[in-house]
């Protein structure tokens, strides 16, 4: 049987992607973000999982205005960087899952949730960023990939509620999967920022802190945060952070914080980062003192 | 056409891309798109004004876009992410623009973001009935003062529009 093992929430500034690919990565603007997720790769490296799905959005690459998806979900399999302007990243194409893909879709929309689905598509930085954050920069990806884009751009987004609950109908098509798995689940985007008009610029540490602390916490109260409040209080662009409910929703009701970064700016972005792994039920002995182990050791950044 | 009044409209220098917008500058933003290709960047900069002949733009999106008034394009129907393309365009990244849209320098907009950004506090809302701070902000406050905020936003309808026209009327005095 496939299982969600962990959930990774990240920010996905496009300048990120840019300060790696023109190996900015050791100036001190830039240190100060990537020394971060430092620790983040090591889990990363530890964790291994066989499969990641990223939620994530694209900004006007692969969909433009002629059509807007809610939730689509990459069925393909392999997706390609996409061309933002100054030709596609030079990060690895990344494979996907088709057949827990093709298995997630069928699951989902069952469970009344109208996704569509999406069998050739190129990927952004929404999704590129926090794979170099978490995975490096490999030859190639470690483990294949099912996108799930979601739309933040048009207004109104899906609501905080009901990405969490798309988690949750994820989480359970997974779990119905035969093939004995482990997947991660990325939320990615956020944390506050507004990159329009007049009032750019703004950040809200407190918003982000109190967001960061009610994921493990609280997360059924993060999902009455109405899309009013995400603009006023976030920025009109951190309404992203609904995208963070889903790999939420997907995690179980009791997880364990294993790490947390945050970091103002990057660029016009509060940088947010945390690692979330559910409480392994189905490890026994050995295994299970090895997983609290690194888990201990990532903590104190052994 | 006079647009509808909506809830996040209260929220200052700020224009919500949603589905009145995003009809509306449907001619903008595939103009933008347009500019992913190299041949039609090529195009759009030997004869800009000509060039814009190509989509369905209204003369006050014309001249937005020939003036590069991000904030006007926005309010126009423009959507960041597609007018950070135009943008790219003139060789421009997305911090760039947001220092041009909020009206600083470069330098001031670079400063105030590494001094943390700018403060939500004043920023929440034009009426003032808005600037209340988040449930997830208010955590330690009395019942009371909770109850009070939930009251606040019904009434404040009218007090809304007014501000906004009065936003709009500043908005035209700058230009």
């Amino acid at each position: 049987m496939a299982r969600i093992i962990a959930g990774v929430a990240s920010s996905h500034v496009p300048a990120i992607g840019a300060a790696i690919d023109n190996k900015q990565t050791e100036e001190p603007y830039w240190k100060r973000v990537f020394s971060g997720f430092e620790k983040s790769k090591e889990w990363m490296a530890k964790t291994k999982p066989d499969v990641a799905i990223v939620v994530y959005n694209d900004h006007a690459s692969a969909f433009s205005v002629e059509f807007v998806p809610t939730f689509a979900l990459g069925c393909a399999a392999e997706f390609p960087p996409a061309d933002e302007g100054w030709g596609p990243r030079p990060v690895p194409v990344l494979k996907g899952h088709p057949e827990l893909a093709a298995h997630i879709s069928q699951s989902v929309i069952l469970d009344e949730f109208d996704l569509t689905i999406v069998n050739k598509m190129e990927v952004d930085h929404g999704l590129t960023v926090p794979m170099n954050l978490l995975f490096g920069s490999p030859a190639e990806w470690p483990c294949p990939v099912i996108p799930l884009a979601v739309n933040v751009v048009l207004y109104p987004p899906p609501t905080g509620h009901r990405c969490f609950m798309l988690g949750r109908a994820i989480r359970k098509a997974v779990e119905s999967y035969p093939e004995d798995l482990n997947v991660v689940v990325f939320g990615t985007g956020g944390m506050s920022h507004q990159i329009s008009g007049p009032r750019a610029g703004l950040i809200n540490k407190k918003f982000d802190t109190a967001f960061l602390d009610n994921l493990t916490k609280d997360p059924k109260k993060l999902t009455r945060i109405k899309h009013l409040e995400y603009m006023r209080e976030a920025g009109a662009e951190g309404i992203e952070m609904v995208m963070w409910l889903i790999m939420r929703g997907a995690l179980d009701d009791k997880v364990d914080e294993v790490y947390r970064f945050y970091t103002v700016p990057a660029s016009n972005t509060a940088v947010g980062h945390i690692i979330l792994e559910n409480r392994k039920k189905a490890a026994k002995g050995k295994a299970k003192r090895a997983a609290a182990r690194s888990r201990q050791e990532v903590r104190r950044g052994g | 056409m006079a647009r509808a009044q909506n809830d996040y409209d209260d929220i200052p220098g700020t224009f919500v891309f949603d589905a009145e917008r995003s009809r509306q500058g449907y001619g903008i933003n595939m103009f933008c798109m347009s500019l992913m290709k190299d041949d039609n960047r090529k195009a759009f900069r030997a004869n800009e004004a000509e060039y814009l002949k190509k989509f369905k733009l209204t003369p006050e999106q014309t001249e937005a876009i020939l003036k590069r008034d991000y904030n006007r394009m926005l309010e126009l129907g423009g959507n960041i992410y597609f007018t950070a393309k135009l943008g790219a365009t003139d060789g421009h990244s997305f911090r760039h623009l947001a220092a041009v849209m909020t009206g600083s320098t470069q330098d001031d907009y670079a400063k105030m973001m590494l001094d943390g950004g700018r403060s939500v506090e004043g920023n929440r809302s034009r009426s003032g009935k808005g600037a209340i701070g988040s449930a997830l902000g208010e955590q330690g406050r009395p019942k009371a003062a909770k109850k009070a905020a939930k009251a606040k936003p019904a009434k404040s309808k009218g007090v809304k529009s007014k501000a906004a026209k009065a936003a709009k009327s500043k908005s035209k005095a700058k230009r």
